[in-house]
């Protein structure tokens, strides 16, 4: 395994038992098939300065319409969820941890951007049945550097503590009608200040329960994260990322959302958790 | 194959498909784990052993899951007002927590609901034979294990089955421990173990005389104090009687949170004592002994309430029942008290009237197992018991820590045989050794865990097992 996971399943959690996360209200929006197939659920993660309504856009429905049960969280200040300007990454963690529990039977946890840092640490927490990261974001120092290279304008102030601003060339292919990505990126929030600095120090996440199937995809023509990365992160579970070319960061709101979508769900109708 | 009408002993070159000791077809069920229960114990090994790519066979002699949180089951401790005693981080599962929304000690039926949300999510009924007791579990060759069983109660036929592992979660807190008292036979009240309290109103209007200063006594002294007519409560010794807040936080938070800055227990326990000393004060002007232990040597109770029925009045704190005799009791300081009813909170023991007693390690018939961890028996790799423990906090997250342990130990039995033997002879030097720091010698502390030293030891055998 890569170094950059720490492999040791570590069971004294002092910190967490003596110092629980305070909960915060979670707004989950959700589309369920109209007949329950059995099929497990699965549970959106939107990434920094994003809320639930990324997914809600596109992807709830059609994972639904596939016979798939779909949720997506926001995590606490992002979204429809509690204001949080404290919040740090355990308590990401921790939002999703309990919404993912909170569902009927063993979900899937899908995470995009930073999301994906947030489900890798979730998944230390919570025996997903399988986990897919998307476009991921995991952090560390060398993630300032590329967004700084992207971005500089954006990216300064957030590391001194400001918000991070995305511009609409990093998130969205060409394709995307001028006034569709307007409306998005007039929805974007921030994330916050710990949690942002706690990306860059890049903590590295203690191992999965219970091994799941991890999926990474991405496009190479993503603005935030370069291939390289995307083959990392890929890497670190061991496969290749599923790659859709001419896609910006948020494959779920570019024109060819349907694409990483339904490779995705194909991927987990062929059951890849099922022992 | 020898033929399946053979009797007596079992036969050293015994295959599998050979008959049971009694004759009787054995099915085996290859590398199938058996797990005996499916209280809170037995689910996490069903998870967990499932999660490691085991196939698992559940027996519970109840028609549903949850064991003695489940208050319809007959052999359930619980009764209406129960509540946590841990708070929430330290209660649940470490993979599956409690909603946010619900309140830092939860009650009873909140927690066989997680229970049962638990089993959902995790699809662990399709594991689950309900209705099943284990009436058997024999040992036979290649660590392998003979289980039988039968519908609970005894209908119908016995049933063997043949398992590559046992895990044993059958509880330890419904076998009533009855203290044996001079004149007992004669009293003219009424006599109850706590194991049959379900409801106040058993109290009501009463005088009562409770029994035992455990968790469940305390609790019982506060209800009758505020249903009974007269409350008296008889306590062996002292306790230190620990609010469930201290500081405007879960007592157990705040104590984790000096564990976790590593706060030597010496100082931890001036500082108990004297945030005891600022909060609950001196009990002693209530008649209450004064402790002859420091605190953390006797297994925490955690009451905020019980302390204050004493200072109203509605609790009067009593030493030991010295005889009783047909219109009353006799204490042992000479006093004579007339209780209509008395309720004896004096726990439970362990048993496991499936196993040969010497497999456990309990070869003098004590009733008392010798293991390692406290769940691994010497000389038997193939066979763990989870739960058998008494933390001075949640139970369930150590068991779910034991089961994982239990199933690596498993696949690396399958995996590198010989870092398994090394493994097993760790547990076999390890038999009988005890994770509670100095604690009182008496059979409530038989099993007594501090959680953080436990769980050290337990990442310990993990870190050896997985060669970290």
């Amino acid at each position: 395994m890569s170094g950059t996971t720490d492999e040791r399943v570590r069971i004294l959690r002092g910190r967490e038992w003596a110092h629980p996360v305070r909960p915060a209200r979670r707004e989950v929006l959700s589309a369920v098939p109209e007949v329950d197939e059995g099929r497990p659920p699965l549970l959106f993660v939107p990434g920094f300065g994003h809320g639930a309504w990324a997914f809600a856009e596109h992807w709830l429905e059609h994972t639904a319409s596939r016979g798939f049960p779909a949720y997506a969280v926001s995590l606490r200040g992002h979204g429809g969820s509690e204001p949080a300007s404290g919040a740090t990454l355990r308590a990401y963690t921790h939002d999703v941890v309990q919404a993912a529990a909170e569902l009927p039977r063993q979900a899937v946890l899908v995470g995009h951007g930073a999301g994906a840092l947030v489900v890798s640490h979730a998944l230390a927490r919570y025996p997903a049945r399988a986990a897919v990261l998307v476009a991921p974001v995991l952090g560390g120092p060398a993630t300032a550097g590329l967004a700084l290279r992207a971005n500089p304008v954006g990216t300064l102030p957030a590391l001194f503590g400001g918000a991070l601003r995305l511009h609409r060339r990093q998130l969205f292919g060409r394709e995307l009608p001028d006034a569709d990505a307007r409306r998005h990126l007039a929805r974007l929030g921030r994330a916050g200040r710990r949690a942002q600095w706690q990306l860059l120090a890049g903590r590295p996440a203690e191992p999965a329960v219970g091994r799941p199937p991890v999926l990474v995809l991405g496009s190479p023509d993503d603005r935030v994260v370069p291939p390289a990365a995307l083959t990392r992160a890929a890497g670190r579970y061991g496969a290749a990322p599923l790659l859709f070319p001419g896609m910006g960061h948020d494959l779920m709101l570019d024109t060819r959302w349907q694409e990483p979508l339904d490779a995705l769900l194909d991927w987990l109708v062929k059951d890849p958790g099922r022992r | 194959m020898s033929p399946s009408t053979e009797h007596g002993r079992p036969d050293p070159e015994t295959t599998t498909l050979a008959p049971s000791r009694d004759g009787r077809p054995v099915s085996d069920r290859g590398d199938t784990v058996c797990v005996i229960g499916a209280g809170a114990s037995g689910l996490t090994a069903v998870k967990n052993l499932t999660e490691h790519g085991f196939g698992v066979d559940c027996y519970e002699r109840e028609t549903g899951v949850g064991g003695g949180w489940n208050w319809r089951h007959d052999r359930s401790p619980v009764y209406a007002s129960t509540h946590l005693i841990s708070s929430r981080p330290f209660t649940q599962f470490p993979d599956f927590p409690m909603p946010d929304s619900w309140p830092d000690y939860p009650h009873h039926s909140q927690l066989l609901s997680y229970f049962e949300r638990y089993a959902d999510h995790f699809d662990l009924r399709r594991h689950i034979w309900f209705g099943t007791e284990v009436v058997r579990v024999e040992p036979v060759d290649g660590d392998r294990w003979d289980v039988t069983t039968r519908s609970t109660g005894g209908y119908g036929p016995e049933r063997t089955s043949r398992y590559a592992a046992v895990l044993v979660a059958n509880g330890h807190n419904w076998s009533p421990k009855l203290p044996r008292y001079e004149g007992l036979e004669e009293f003219r009240g009424e006599v109850m173990h706590a194991s049959s309290y379900k409801d106040p109103a058993q109290l009501r209007g009463k005088r009562v005389l409770v029994v035992g200063a455990g968790n469940t006594g305390c609790d019982l002294a506060v209800e009758a104090a505020q249903q009974a007519s007269r409350c008296w409560h008889s306590t062996r010794r002292g306790y230190w009687y620990a609010p469930k807040y201290v500081l405007g936080r879960p007592a157990d938070q705040v104590n984790d949170a000096l564990l976790s800055w590593r706060v030597p227990l010496r100082l931890r326990q001036w500082l108990y004592h004297r945030t005891l000393r600022l909060t609950v004060g001196d009990l002693t002007r209530f008649g209450l002994p004064k402790p002859d232990h420091r605190v953390y040597e006797t297994h925490p109770i955690a009451n905020s309430q019980l302390v204050y029925y004493v200072g109203h009045g509605e609790i009067t704190p009593v030493p030991e029942v010295a005889r009783f005799h047909p219109g009353g009791v006799t204490l042992t300081d000479g006093r004579e008290i007339d209780p209509e009813l008395v309720v004896f909170a004096t726990g439970y023991l362990p048993r496991f009237e499936f196993l040969d007693p010497g497999i456990l390690g309990d070869a003098d018939g004590s009733g008392r197992p010798r293991l390692w961890l406290h769940a691994f028996p010497p000389g038997h790799p193939t066979l763990a018991v989870a739960g058998l423990l008494q933390p001075d906090s949640g139970l369930f997250t150590l068991a779910h820590w034991q089961t994982v342990l239990f199933a690596r130990s498993l696949r690396l039995r399958r995996e590198q045989p010989q870092r398994a033997a090394a493994f097993a002879s760790r547990a076999a030097a390890g038999a009988g050794e005890r994770y509670a720091g100095k604690v009182k010698d008496s059979s409530r502390h038989w099993f007594e865990v501090g959680h953080v030293d436990y769980l050290r030891a337990v990442q310990r055998a993990l870190d050896e097992l997985e060669g970290k």
